[in-house]
């Protein structure tokens, strides 16, 4: 049947930290499955912060606060708001580099999808692209454009592009011809073929790339903040290392990535479950 | 008046060597009238609808409806071919065409009511059966009320209450709207049941061999004996012709009346 020819592609690399999106429509058992679950991820959670707590007072160091004096100081930074500034400028570029990494990957790898010229041309860059190390990048984008945020960004949507290409690439390969030529046969207008017919076979392979992508950037972000910006969350640990101040970068750190995941679950995923609710 | 003229049809072989699919073909079809194109698989037959539908534009010859190019048509393929992302009436509403959106919603509504979808209208196709999606695509194929209507098999693959439903919705809907119809199948006894006139393709490269006036009272059951007298008289007057068919197509439903 049609519909299962759309299932989310498995060449598809998947960051562990995005999990499958449970199914929208639950019959009972499904939903005393889930709950038992989220009681397990609770627990999973209780117990690192108890792991963590027990290694600090084992160790008894400055170099691993425990728990308490971390939150204290995320507390502090915020009341303070040098964190919440830090982190607004950062979160800024993420949002930047991803729209632009999506926008990008996703026209190119249509392209080499569609055209197998295309394809031949551009696929020894996608493999180069694909293996430069981003530390490269970003030395190349700040020498080239200046210590700029243009270049920052630059740096880290170059790094993001090949893998949102390959992932669209594979997608665009298998959009069914039959479908398309049923917009061929009635005659629809480029613009439905393409809003209506094909960009909704793509919709799977989009979100895979948006999902992988943002675990990238923003770990990407952040050395690109290290090594030539005077603001953010990358340049804010820098200097807590200068100072080796562990509360600190755990602090950062901690809340940085709670926004991400917050962004995942809140944005990613019921964007997600709208987009494909037609396959539940 | 649909005017068809292919003079050849290639395609490129694998070996390298052109095949030659369609030659010296040549048929109308009138206004409002409904043809059934027979033939052994391989004739040609799907190609002669992608020539007529535009779907294909290489070959050499022409294909005219009433002077000009066919614009308004209908296609219904042999699959459902319904985007699985849109609901039954999103599906029906991607090809409707027209100014007023309202107008052509309520008129897609009725249409599906009329098929017995309207309990589906927003339903996807992943939920419904394979007879409800051949439902679906027949409204699609109506929706414009085309001045010519493609069919490619529609109702290959149905069990035979199923597919005589579906004949039914579709002359139903044919009286109505008064399309001219080119309807193609490798099953007689279907051409016979539908068809003011039945076209016989031969082996490849196809062209017409037999153009047999189909003169049985409307409506038609396919397990009629007249039905039955005519296609063993066919069977009996042209036995080289229909030698690539299917011996007796729909062997399941023999000697049982259609539900």
């Amino acid at each position: 049947m049609r519909a299962e020819r759309l299932v989310r592609p498995a060449s598809v690399v998947r960051s562990p930290d995005a999990p499958r999106s449970p199914p929208v429509t639950a019959a009972p058992a499904v939903v005393a499955v889930q709950r038992g679950e989220r009681r397990l991820r609770i627990a999973s959670l209780l117990a690192f912060v108890l792991l963590w707590q027990l290694a600090a007072s084992l160790a008894d160091s400055r170099t691993l606060p425990d728990p308490i004096a971390v939150l204290a100081r995320i507390g502090a930074e915020t009341a303070a708001l040098t964190l919440p500034v830090h982190l607004a400028v950062t979160l800024g570029r993420v949002a930047v580099a991803f729209a632009v990494a999506m926008l990008v990957g996703a026209l190119v790898g249509m392209a080499m999808g569609r055209w197998r010229q295309v394809d031949a041309f551009l696929d020894a860059w996608l493999v180069l692209g694909l293996n430069i190390p981003a530390l490269v990048t970003i030395i190349l984008c700040y020498v080239w454009f200046g210590l700029n945020d243009w270049a920052a960004i630059l740096a880290v949507a170059i790094n993001k592009i090949p893998t949102v290409v390959v992932t669209v690439r594979e997608g665009a390969r298998a959009v069914d011809a039959k479908l398309l030529e049923v917009a061929r046969a009635y005659r629809l207008p480029w613009r439905t073929t393409f809003l209506r017919v094909y960009l909704p076979q793509l919709v799977p392979y989009f979100m895979a790339a948006a999902r992988s992508g943002l675990s990238l950037i923003w770990k990407i972000v952040l050395v690109v903040e290290l090594l030539g910006r005077s603001e953010g969350v990358g340049f804010q640990l820098n200097v807590l290392f200068q100072f080796f101040d562990i509360t600190g970068i755990l602090a950062y750190t901690l809340v940085f990535a709670a926004v991400v995941l917050a962004a995942e679950g809140w944005v990613l995923r019921p964007l997600e479950r709208r987009l494909t609710g037609w396959r539940a | 008046m649909l005017d068809i003229r292919i003079d050849a049809k290639r395609y490129p072989d694998r070996g390298g060597r052109a095949h030659l699919a369609l030659s010296a073909l040549q048929m109308t079809v009138r206004r409002g009238e409904f043809v059934c194109v027979v033939g052994p698989s391989g004739c040609g037959k799907s190609t002669l609808l992608n020539i007529v539908g535009g779907l294909d534009r290489v070959y050499a010859g022409s294909v005219s409806l009433d002077g000009g190019i066919p614009a308004d048509t209908g296609f219904m393929f042999q699959e459902p071919r319904l985007m699985p992302w849109l609901s039954v009436l999103d599906n029906v509403m991607l090809v409707a065409h027209g100014d007023e959106r309202a107008r052509l919603r309520a008129a897609a509504i009725e249409l599906l009511g009329a098929m017995e979808l309207g309990d589906v209208l927003d339903a996807y196709p992943g939920r419904l059966s394979g007879g409800m999606m051949r439902r679906v695509a027949l409204a699609r194929a109506f929706v414009n009320e085309p001045a010519l209507l493609l069919m490619d098999e529609p109702f290959v693959s149905l069990d035979s209450p199923t597919a005589n439903r579906l004949r039914e919705m579709l002359v139903a809907q044919w009286r109505r709207c008064g399309a001219s119809v080119l309807f193609v199948t490798h099953d007689l006894r279907e051409a016979l049941a539908l068809a003011d006139r039945v076209c016989f393709l031969s082996p490849a490269p196809g062209r017409v061999v037999l153009d047999l006036v189909v003169d049985l009272p409307r409506p038609r059951n396919p397990a009629s004996a007249q039905l039955e007298r005519l296609h063993a008289d066919l069977l009996a007057r042209h036995p080289e012709l229909l030698a690539g068919l299917p011996a007796a197509p729909g062997d399941v439903t023999e000697g049982r009346p259609a539900a």
